[in-house]
């Protein structure tokens, strides 16, 4: 072969190899285009990595489960080694699961792990989801993985549902009870799809064993596929970033995959599979042995549904008793509008907000810049509103147990709710735009003013003034020429290199100001050596800092390809 | 695009010696071999957009730095190794020379501590992997800013594929033979339905038999407690509440029997009002109201003899006894079906039919049958 004669030609084992298989597969163009993918670093881009992270942890403790759990509900006497429940009759999903939390080594760390992890996989995504919204991420083009994203979101809300209603424990039988009388709910149609769902009428012998098959290979085989997709279109559209110097809307300034965002992002994965263990091991949950088998009389005090479903059961609490009768003896029940009609609604307006915006704001360009919440102060508004609705209806699925740790009446708990379900949206938003508007005004101020030193000076006539630092050229009044470009605007001395940094140290400072401040006029001298320490991050998240990152230094020779060289696009 | 740029895609597929231009005409081995390692990686970036714009060199090697940070990191990951070691000790250990996982009510501590000692030091050994992981890139690692350049479509590329599909579906002639495509729609749709029609076996008829509107009380069946006891009207104090199932096999275990016996108290005799139609369902001071919910089935439970309140815990339906177990708060809508009751001549008390109306939660058609 030629290569293996050619100069340069590896003489290690291990380079060997590496020539043997590229030769057979071709893999070094994609390989090294992929290690060298750029990635934004800033802190709101991990928590889409943490809601992938969490899926994963949730696929392997799920699988573990499922050498052990059996979605069946034949009715056994159980004999296992809990005692308290000896004797009693009950189905074997429930059966197999108190056999997986008493009687399985390790088994309930794992069970409980697996439902830590699903409350945190869902807690990640709707955070995400929020960082996506505030910033403008999902403006084109990226709304094909806004879409993606909100069908991920419903699809781990059923995932979740099914997984914690499977053990048919009493909790769990109480909430599948309610998730029939919604679809008896539905007009029409109703009957049909709970008898169809359900194999007949309430409960039936097959509700279980349908959710299981749904809940381990349905529901995860279409996430699985949704999030590779996701992430394909993410590469293939590269990130946004938030403006600063140096990032346009034609490039993406970080750092490169390869090592430090590997390494980093898999020391991540870790610190989520840490939690989520530790979550497992050291805090009960759902110990369904404390809530006894399914039985379609019996109701536990207090049943709440795991936190994601919770809204839900807000709304269909706060809802008025309100059957709608129709002529001949047709009737649209209550619980219709608020489990059914209120989250199409919410999903629906979630999945077309992209559009909607596009269509009002009459902004139909490519953005890979994001914004600041505060520069787009309608948006931020109508998101402060619809988490002040959320939050109201979280808070409903609890009223009673807010009543009642607080002695407050359930009915005034109820009526509490219905109307600050109406008063407190149009607060917030008031509220927000408010305090955009504010943000965005000290803003412009600092551009024209200066920053804030702090020092007074007295005037010859008497009058005292503060000394204001500009950030850039002034004009003949002094004030500042810089026009605002999206980016945080420093507000504070040290930012701007005037004074030294801030003292590190949570509770206590861990170093001395003097030495600091010595090794900050070393280092702005240019004098101070990696040796000696206090090296700042050239983090992308402080683009105030030294100004647009300096190509200097970098010897090129030669290095850059011949203009027209290969495509830089990946396209394998 | 130059006419240079065609001839590079062209030649994408060729093996290197193909001559086509492109990074190993520009770049033969021996002018390869002598770049160094360094500058090769940053000359491969460019190639894939991306450019190197700033680094800031880690520690230098034999520096007190270096040798603090490596340390941390070498504890941090020592660490990780203990704790999944304890892991693997206590959860194999536990029963052999440990005592047993077992958990057991009024057992030994260490069946307690069994779950908690397995999470927290798989959980101990994970976090110290990660944050290794993260000291290192913070502490040992160079700290670089690259810059990628993002690009736009290229119009070159689409209208060479637009080229390709046209010419695909010209020749394929679909447009012109309209017979051929008016049967392949027919066949598109013909398969698709076959394929989906299997589902139908999950379709059942809600409406045959009325199996929504009807339980298993019936005119003679008794009203049985939890434990399979029958109920006279002596057994139950005045104001209590005793839950009853139909006497039939299973009828414990029937997901719309389960009914709610009430024993009223004499000041609620005087106020209580039924349901028109139905003042002769109750027997004596006796009621009997059905215990699945109308809102959303859940099973109502908590009685409150004060208020004659029955209060359904899922969205905290209120039901008033003495009104006909009228809905008198939350999101209910109808009252609380009654089952007749009389006693049968042994002295038990036994439903005179079934209910009347539908139990449970409302549905489209439900007035209707
Ligand atoms: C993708 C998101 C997933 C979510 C949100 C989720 C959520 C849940 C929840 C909340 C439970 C109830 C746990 C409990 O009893 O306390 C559960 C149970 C279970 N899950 Fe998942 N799960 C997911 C994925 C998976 C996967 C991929 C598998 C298997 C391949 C799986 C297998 C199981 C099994 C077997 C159980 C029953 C064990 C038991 O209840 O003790 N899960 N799941
Ligand atoms: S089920 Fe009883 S109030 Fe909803």
């Amino acid at each position: 072969m030629a290569t293996a004669t050619a100069p340069g030609a590896p003489r290690t084992a291990l380079g060997k190899a590496a020539v043997e298989l590229d030769e057979r597969l071709i893999v070094a163009g994609p390989l090294r285009r992929t290690l060298h993918k750029v990635f934004p670093d800033h802190w709101s881009f991990l928590l889409g990595e943490i809601a992938l992270y969490s899926f994963v942890v949730l696929l392997l403790t799920g699988t573990y489960l499922t050498f052990f759990f059996q979605g069946s509900m034949t009715e056994v006497v159980y004999e296992g080694s809990y005692a308290p429940l000896r004797g009693v009759e009950m189905s074997v999903a429930y059966a197999s699961t108190l056999d997986l939390s008493f009687d399985v080594r390790g088994g309930l760390v794992v069970r409980q792990i697996h439902h830590w992890s699903a409350l945190l996989f869902v807690a990640a995504i709707v955070v995400h989801l929020m960082r996506i919204f505030f910033t403008g991420a999902f403006r084109r083009p990226r709304e094909t993985n806004w879409l993606i994203g909100i069908a991920l979101l419903v699809l781990a809300l059923v995932e979740g549902f099914a997984g914690y209603s499977m053990p048919d424990d009493l909790l769990s039988g109480t909430g599948l009870r309610i998730a029939s009388a919604i679809m008896l709910a539905i007009p029409v149609v109703g009957t049909w799809v709970h008898f169809a769902v359900f194999g007949g009428d309430y409960v039936g012998e097959l509700i279980v064993g349908r959710l299981y098959i749904a809940h381990v290979l349905l529901i995860p085989a279409i996430m699985l596929g949704l999030i590779a997709l996701h992430l394909l279109i993410l590469v293939k559209q590269k990130h946004t970033q938030f403006p600063g110097a140096g990032r346009t809307e034609h490039n993406v300034v970080g750092v490169r995959m390869f090592p430090t965002f590997a390494v980093k992002s898999t020391g991540l994965f870790f610190v989520v599979f840490a939690v989520c263990a530790a979550l497992g091991g050291a805090v009960q949950i759902n110990p369904v042995w404390l809530w006894g088998p399914y039985d379609p009389a019996k109701v536990s005090a207090a049943s709440q549904p795991d936190w994601y479903i919770m809204f839900l059961d807000g709304s269909t609490r706060l809802f008025p008793a309100w059957d709608i009768n129709l002529p001949g003896d047709y009737t649209i029940p209550a619980l219709f509008w608020p489990t059914l009609v209120l989250p199409g609604i919410i999903f629906t307006l979630m999945a077309l907000y992209p559009v909607l915006e596009r269509v009002l704001t009459g902004d139909t360009a490519s953005h890979h810049l994001l914004q600041r919440p505060r520069d787009v102060p309608v948006r931020t508004s109508l998101g402060a509103m619809s988490i002040a609705f959320y939050v109201v209806l979280l808070l409903s699925g609890a009223n009673d147990v807010i009543a009642e740790k607080f002695d407050i009446s359930l009915n005034a708990m109820t009526w509490a709710g219905r109307l600050g379900l109406i008063l407190l949206p149009a607060a917030a938003y008031v509220l927000t735009y408010r305090v955009c508007l504010g943000l965005q005004k000290h803003d412009r101020e600092v551009l024209e003013h200066g920053i804030e030193t702090g020092v007074i000076r007295r005037l010859p006539n008497g009058e005292f003034i503060e000394v204001h630092q500009p950030l850039g050229p002034v004009d003949a009044h002094g004030h500042g020429q810089l026009a605002y470009g999206g980016a945080p605007v420093p507000k504070r001395m040290n930012q701007v290199g005037g004074a030294r940094r801030a003292i590190r140290g949570f509770f206590t400072p861990i170093e001395e100001p003097i030495r600091v401040e010595l090794e900050q006029r070393e280092e702005s001298r240019g004098l101070a050596t990696a040796e000696e320490g206090g090296r700042e991050l050239t983090s992308a998240g402080r683009p105030t800092e030294g100004g647009r990152p300096s190509e200097g230094g970098r010897p090129s020779e030669g290095g850059r390809p011949s203009e027209g060289g290969r495509p830089q696009e990946p396209r394998d | 695009m130059t006419a240079r740029d065609t001839r590079a895609e062209v030649g994408t597929g060729d093996v290197q010696d193909s001559g086509h231009g492109g990074p190993d005409d520009d770049y033969p081995p021996e002018r390869l071999a002598a770049i160094g390692r360094e500058d090769l990686d940053h000359l491969g970036a460019r190639y894939d957009g991306v450019h190197v714009l700033h680094v800031d060199p880690p520690p230098a090697p034999g520096s007190p730095l270096e040798k603090r940070a490596t340390r941390q990191v070498s504890m941090l990951f020592a660490l990780a190794g203990l704790f999944a070691f304890l892991f693997v000790f206590v959860y194999v250990g536990s029963g052999w020379f440990l005592p047993d996982w077992r958990w057991e009510v009024g057992g030994d501590w260490w069946g307690l501590l069994f779950t908690p000692m397995l999470g927290i030091s798989m959980g101990l050994s994970l976090l110290c992997v990660g944050a290794a992981l993260v000291v290192y890139t913070k502490k040992l690692l160079p700290h670089e800013t690259a810059m990628q350049e993002k690009h736009e479509g290229s119009n070159f590329e689409r209208v060479t594929a637009a080229a390709t599909l046209q010419k695909g579906w010209h020749n394929s002639g679909l447009g012109r033979r309209k017979l051929l495509l008016g049967s392949v729609g027919f066949m598109g749709g013909g398969l698709g339905l076959m394929l989906l029609a299997p589902l139908g076996g999950l379709i059942k008829n809600p409406n045959a038999g009325n199996p929504l509107g009807t339980t298993s009380w019936g005119e003679g069946v008794r009203l049985l407690r939890e434990d399979g006891t029958p109920v006279r009207p002596g057994d139950q104090e005045p104001g209590s509440l005793a839950t009853v199932f139909p006497a039939v096999p299973g009828g414990n275990r029937e997901s719309d029997a389960a009914t709610m016996l009430i024993r009223l108290r004499p000041a609620q005799v005087q106020s209580a009002t039924a349901r028109a139609g139905q003042e002769d369902f109750g027997y004596g001071d006796y009621v009997a109201y059905s215990k699945i919910c109308t809102h959303a089935g859940c099973p109502v439970s908590l009685y409150e003899q004060e208020t004659s309140r029955i209060l359904c815990p899922c969205h905290q339906s209120q039901f008033d006894v003495t009104q006909g177990a009228k809905p008198v708060f939350g999101p209910a809508t109808r009252a609380l079906p009654q089952l007749p009751i009389t006693v049968d001549e042994e002295g038990f008390f036994v439903a005179r039919s079934d209910y009347i109306e539908a139990v449970g939660p409302t549905y489209w058609n439900r007035e209707r049958i």
